[in-house]
């Protein structure tokens, strides 16, 4: 597969120690930019590389980056949001266990672009094996002179923590994951301001995800012309897609963006398991309305899929079987978002939970008449009422479900 | 009484803290370095981490309470962790929660009397390919049925 520019190297053995890294062409984008580019014209080659970010909103990461003042006196921060939650989502543990040191390399030169010299990875607890090889990865390169003081005797210095969370999806948002940096609860902040302006202990803030940052070495080296090239002309590069649900291969598959949806699932994941058709898609992580079976003809990118009334987030596409009772699928995503919602927002918290309930008492057979309406209700209320995304991204899978889905959910109440 | 607590985890705290711009951003790195130690968070740490980090006790107290993964209670030797979400479920996690459950003679959030085994339910361990999945303290194990289950705890038993 030519396509591959991220998962390239996965098959290389050893890939996450230095030696194997360097051996394959590791940090010469770090030395391209260091040695030979100035932070503006780093800048502009990400700008034009129209690289949008892999957590789950999109945003240009050139663009966001440019947010960042340039003459303050205060530090500035770089976080990488390795929080990795949103359910059916496992690619960023890929990237960091397999190649940690692209994502440091990426990093280094988000960094060096944006006059950073601190910048936290913050990853998921769950992840203590690839936080251990996070760590193991930048001890190797303070020790060849890729971070730490005076990096390649540029008189630039950055230095990168490992921080841990501790078991919050909220986390991944990321003004929440700015105030579990600074040890409080992780409750989102009322933006504006943006964390590039204040972010971090008040300081302007870069985040990035994992795979955003992880394509910036690719950028440096190959131009941002080419990594457009690789993808859409308002949405470059490749794209990571997990897939997982009812498949016969579960996996990561990198493919441009704008790969057919169906297609993903039938052919490079292998279509369906053993016995099993196929009944509805989530294509984003759990916080995307679901589609039906027949409506899989999609290009996975940001533009067709809020089109679809859905969106790309994480591009962790889900795949469900006929067998599986969509109100199974309905009282999974319920008692997650009841589980996460952090608690700040009223419309979030109780509306949540409440409808959380509701799905639990017709799990129970005690369903009432009007409880599906009273759902979409309840979520109807909780979309654009709340802080963070958090709220939207349950309100809309629940009422995508209770609307695509109405006939088969109602068989459960009394008629 | 105050609880004792090594050298070695004062002096790895002192490392972490030194590392950060702001004391109070070490709270989530060394709480999970006196949970390694002493296996949970009670009052006592809380206290305790407060101290090291020059904030009140109640400030600690709102983190512990919000993180699942710090536990303000003892858990046994081995933490079993199921997944049940979406990509889990699909893959038949509540027939293999229940046979945790039945295995291990316990509840969801017990532990088994001779404390070696806690059972929890978690929500997306980030690990969807290998579904359905547990970690087991910090050990991911994926692709589970009975089978696997009886022989990855009956290794630890």
């Amino acid at each position: 597969m030519d396509d591959k520019v991220l998962t390239k190297g996965f098959d290389l053995k050893g890939l996450f120690e230095i030696e194997a890294y360097l051996q394959n062409g590791g940090y010469k984008a770090v030395e391209k930019a260091l040695l030979g580019m100035t932070p503006s014209a780093v800048l502009e080659e990400v700008k034009k590389a129209s690289l949008r970010g892999r957590g789950g909103a999109g945003f240009p990461a050139g663009v966001k980056w440019s947010f960042v003042p340039q003459n303050v006196d205060t530090p500035k921060y770089l976080c990488v949001n390795a929080d990795e939650g949103e359910p059916g989502t496992f690619k960023d543990r890929y990237i960091m266990s397999h190649n940690p040191h692209l994502l440091l390399e990426g990093a280094i030169i988000a960094s060096y672009a944006v006059g950073i010299h601190l910048a936290l990875i913050y990853i998921r607890g769950e992840y203590e094996a690839v936080a251990r090889r996070l760590e193991n990865a930048i001890t190797q390169a303070g020790e060849r002179g890729y971070l730490g003081k005076n990096i390649l005797g540029t008189g630039f210095d950055l230095e990168i923590i490992v921080h841990r969370g501790a078991g919050a999806y909220i986390c991944g948002e990321e003004t929440a994951l700015l105030e579990s940096i600074e040890g409080k609860r992780a409750y989102p902040r009322l933006k504006p301001p943006f964390p590039a302006s204040v972010g971090l202990f008040q300081s302007p803030t870069v985040i990035n995800n994992v795979e955003t940052l992880s394509n910036v070495p690719f950028i440096i080296l190959n131009g941002g012309e080419w990594f457009v090239e690789k993808g859409l002309p308002k949405d470059g590069g490749t794209r990571i897609f997990g897939v997982s649900g009812m498949v016969k291969k579960p996996g990561i598959y990198e493919l441009p963006l704008g790969t057919n949806l169906r297609k993903i699932i039938f052919e490079y994941a292998g279509g369906m398991r053993e016995g099993k058709e196929l009944k509805a898609v989530i294509p984003g992580g759990m916080s995307a309305p679901v589609l039906k079976g027949d409506e899989i003809d999609l290009a996975m990118d940001f533009d067709s899929l809020a089109r679809a009334n859905s969106m790309l987030g994480s591009a962790a596409i889900i795949v469900i079987d006929k067998e599986t009772p969509i109100f199974e699928v309905l009282k999974t995503v319920t008692r997650f978002y009841a589980h996460e919602s952090c608690g700040q927002c009223t419309p979030c918290r109780i509306g949540t939970s409440w409808i959380d309930k509701i799905v639990q008492r017709i799990g129970q057979g005690k369903g009432e008449e009007d409880d599906l309406d009273t759902i979409i209700r309840l979520a109807s209320n909780i979309l654009g009422k709340t802080l963070c995304p958090l709220g939207d991204a349950a309100a809309l899978p629940i009422l995508s479900l209770c609307r695509k889905f109405r006939g088969e959910l109602e068989g459960y109440l009394p008629r | 009484m105050s609880p004792e607590y090594s050298g070695e985890l004062r002096k790895k705290i002192e490392e972490v803290v030194a590392r950060y711009p702001k004391k109070e951003a070490a709270l989530l790195p060394v709480l999970h370095l006196v949970q390694n130690e002493v296996g949970f968070i009670s009052p006592e740490e809380e206290k305790f981490v407060a101290r090291v980090l020059g904030i009140k006790p109640m400030r600690v107290r709102e983190v512990v309470s919000f993180y699942t993964m710090i536990s303000p209670q003892p858990l046994g030797r081995y933490h079993v962790q199921a997944c049940q979400n979406l990509s889990c479920h699909l893959a038949g996690s509540e027939n293999l929660i229940d046979y945790l459950k039945s295995k291990l003679g316990i509840g969801v959030g017990e532990t088994t009397p001779d404390k070696k085994f806690t059972l929890s339910t978690v929500e997306c361990l980030g690990a969807c390919e290998q579904a359905p999945c547990m970690m087991v303290n910090f050990d991911y194990y994926g692709q589970l049925d009975k089978d696997r289950i009886d022989q990855i705890l009956d290794r630890l038993a």
